[in-house]
């Protein structure tokens, strides 16, 4: 319970930037919605067309509306210059935005509609203009109604607002994924609760106004009003009180390896007086474009995911060579700088637990080819997308009779359960030794290497100190310390935080 | 201010339609000031409608509505409805404002602000107490409810008075009473009303002037004195001879 209560004391940041996103989309979602709810009481067509529009948008999951807007607002940029964000706080906005369309939108048509015509005839028999109307009489009548519209989408918001961590906006969704990740339950439990319990807040005030414009109660309309400004109020103080000196933010893929890095960069940065920020959970598409852009300022990626993915490269050339051809790629493409090699190599792999490949003897993917038509194979989400995969399964002749996603964390134990027989596993995976796998070997070379490197962006490349600052790990981690790292925050038992894993591996390195 | 002899209302060829339907055809009337006009018919004769061509609550197709010597399209819509009270079948009280909000709500307009004592006065006129000015509409029963909506429609000191069914929705005692306050209202204070109703006898009862009409057209134009003499028409005559039957069968039924 006590470790419930200190994941909770330590999500304030996180709690006030959820709190801010959400009352931002919240408020885009009202400033559209009441006009177009005007405009469609005066024309079926549009309240039709309106109502059509936000109910598909209704349709879309919430997690792929926010991967969306990276994309769209991608292409934006042709229109609005390269200063526009694709990650991090706009897209989360505009994707909430739309979210919150709908209840506030069908509630304030609904009750434009329901309105008594007696009451309209009136206000027009008594001489009132159409804003004299809309002011004192239409507004004053729907304002429960849309009240319930707006508390419906609030409770929406906040809850599809965690999604925001997967676009690299930080929300209360941080410690969701982050715990999601390393099946680190009390992480989990402390996001869910905190977010459970800001929605029943602002239920519970939102509740209050609406209440109070329907019993025409000044004393609870005001009340839940000012209650609802002070929160926002507390939030952004929080946010953008106290020292306003530039944070350094560090990325992190959606896996523990990554979370684990960013710490020990972040811990290197902070000693050398740097503030830090952590962006984590992103997608690896996202991260590398994130730091490209400058959304954020370190990230550690690895050599083959660049070469296949990014450079959509399908030869394979030694390690040296492809390390000089990324930096080389990096400069020209985006000004983004290759600092170095951390030190070991996190590939991709092909693992079976150790007695089943040895019982149906297969020591290399070759020796799968003639095994993989009885057999299921698991992969992350992105794994059967990425070139890598498809070179590979094309160079053996590779046809399983299934296959299926998985998150990292569930791949390692679908694979103890039989669910899976072959996965796609990290070979600097600590569950690869503590759940007795073997990697098949890979003798045509089919997958390239994967040394993992530090980039940074384009404005912190030319940085001496930050570069001086992260110097020190450069080929300072062996796989062994990597894999034990990992171990020790994907172990069921006695996990240690990201900070932990980080300052440990810190002391093995020698720093 | 207007000369005694200039008419009050004038209706010059005044069409209306809704779609295929003609709900008024070319009615061509003269409204004298001071007059209280019945206009009676049954059901879609179009006689809501030419009353709201008055106020512009329905636009006149064709021909032109004079009101006072000016023709109400070239008047800005607020002023126009300003100077005219209108009493609703449906009431139409806002129902988040106070009974003395709702009488206020015409001057409030106007950017001028009735006093607590005018709003007493109005509620007097209309025989509620002064007290009501704070109550909620909802708190009223019916009949109180339509006397603050004539209260409301005398706010603005109108010359004019239009009422569309305005005791329709009440019970026979409240609709009795109510409709002998306001033609005595109409008698102090010097308006020209013109009240729409499907009742016959109501007309009879309370009106100098009756108006019929039958599909658009007005088919009689009398006096409830000749209407009971059987002047008018077939269509009027019909209308007459219901609260005739009724008023012999109550007869018959006291001997």
């Amino acid at each position: 319970m006590s470790e419930i209560w200190q994941a909770l004391l330590n999500l304030g940041d996180q709690l006030a930037a959820h709190v801010l996103l959400s009352a931002a989309a919240i408020a885009l979602g009202i400033t559209v919605a009441l006009p177009l709810a005007v405009w469609a009481s005066r024309s079926p067509a549009v309240s039709r067309a309106a109502l059509g529009f936000a109910s598909l948008v209704q349709t879309i999951p919430a997690l792929a509306l926010l991967a969306l807007f990276f994309p769209i607002l991608l292409s934006l940029r042709a229109v609005f210059g390269e200063g526009l964000p694709t990650l991090g706080f706009l897209p989360a906005l505009l994707a909430l935005s739309l979210y919150a369309l709908l209840p506030i939108l069908r509630n304030a048509i609904t009750a434009q509609a329901n309105l008594d015509p007696g009451v309209i005839e009136a206000a027009d028999g008594v001489g009132m203009t159409f804003w004299q109307r809309l002011r004192l009489v239409e507004a004053p009548l729907s304002a429960p109604y849309i009240m319930a519209g707006i508390r419906t989408a609030a409770v929406w918001t906040i809850g599809a607002a965690t999604l925001a961590t997967t676009i690299g906006q930080k929300s209360l969704g941080d410690p969701i994924f982050a715990g999601l990740q390393t099946q680190n339950w009390v992480l989990v439990l402390a996001g869910c609760i905190a977010s459970a319990g800001l929605a029943l807040i602002a239920d519970g005030l939102l509740g209050t106004i609406e209440k109070g414009l329907k019993t025409r109660r000044r004393v609870l309309t005001f009340g839940g009003l000012a209650a609802v400004a002070l929160g926002v109020g507390a939030a952004l103080l929080a946010n953008f009180g106290g020292s306003d000196e530039r944070r350094i933010v560090i990325g992190a893929k959606g896996f523990s390896e990554q979370y684990i890095l960013a710490r020990l960069i972040g811990q290197q940065l902070e000693e050398s007086g740097f503030s830090v920020d952590y962006r984590d959970g992103l997608g690896s598409a996202v991260a590398h474009r994130a730091v490209t852009t400058g959304a954020i300022d370190v990230l550690v990626d690895y050599t083959g995911t660049i070469w296949t993915n990014q450079m959509r490269r399908e030869d394979n050339p030694p390690r040296d060579a492809m390390l000089e051809e990324i930096a080389a790629w990096e400069t020209d493409t985006s000004g983004t700088h290759v600092l170095g090699r951390l030190g070991f190599e996190n590939a991709y792999g092909l693992a079976m637990r150790d007695e089943r490949a040895a019982a149906l003897g297969i020591e290399s993917i070759a020796d799968l080819a003639g095994a993989a038509g009885g057999m299921t194979v698991g992969g992350d989400p992105e794994f059967f997308e990425r070139p890598e995969w498809i070179a590979m399964r094309d160079t053996y002749g590779l046809r399983f009779a299934e296959r299926r996603n998985f998150s990292p964390t569930f791949m390692y134990n679908a694979l103890q359960s039989g669910e899976a027989d072959v996965i796609g596993a990290y070979t600097s995976d600590g569950r690869i030794a503590a759940d007795g796998l073997t990697i098949l070997e890979d003798p045509q070379g089919a997958f390239p290497n994967y040394d993992a490197i530090v980039l940074l962006s384009p404005g912190t490349g030319s940085n001496a100190a930050i570069r001086a600052a992260i110097a020190p790990l450069m080929g300072a981690i062996d796989v062994e310390a990597m894999r034990e790292a990992n171990l020790s925050v994907d172990r069921e038992e006695d996990k240690l935080t990201f900070a932990e894993a980080a300052r440990r591996l810190a002391d093995r390195i020698g720093l | 201010m207007i000369s005694e002899d200039q008419a009050a209302l004038e209706f010059r060829a005044v069409g209306k339609r809704y779609g295929a339907v003609e709900a008024v055809r070319e009615v061509s009337l003269t409204i004298a000031p001071s007059q209280f006009v019945a206009l009676v018919g049954a059901s879609g004769s179009g006689k809501s409608t030419l009353l709201k061509t008055i106020n512009r609550l329905a636009k006149a197709d064709s021909g032109e509505v004079i009101y006072e010597g000016d023709p109400v399209g070239s008047l800005p819509l607020p002023a126009l409805r300003r100077r005219v009270g209108y009493v609703f079948q449906s009431i139409g009280l806002l129902p988040h404002m106070t009974v003395g909000e709702n009488i206020a709500i015409g001057p409030r307009l106007a950017g001028e602000k009735l006093s607590p004592a005018r709003i007493a006065e109005l509620l007097e006129l209309v025989e509620l107490d002064a007290g009501m000015a704070t109550r909620m509409p909802d708190a009223l029963s019916g009949g109180q409810r339509q006397r603050v909506g004539v209260a409301r429609a005398l706010a603005g000191d109108p010359h004019l008075l239009l009422m569309d069914e305005p005791f329709g929705a009440l019970d026979p005692v409240i609709r009795d009473a109510l409709g002998v306050r306001v033609r005595k209202l109409h008698d102090e204070l010097g308006l020209t009303t013109i009240m729409v109703t499907h009742d016959m006898a109501e007309a009879l009862l309370l009106a100098d002037r009756v108006l019929v009409m039958d599909a658009g057209a007005i088919v009689a134009d009398e006096t409830p004195q000749s209407l009971l003499e059987g002047r008018g028409g077939a269509v009027a005559q019909e209308l007459v001879a219901v609260p005739r039957a009724q008023a012999d069968r109550l007869a018959e039924l006291a001997r």
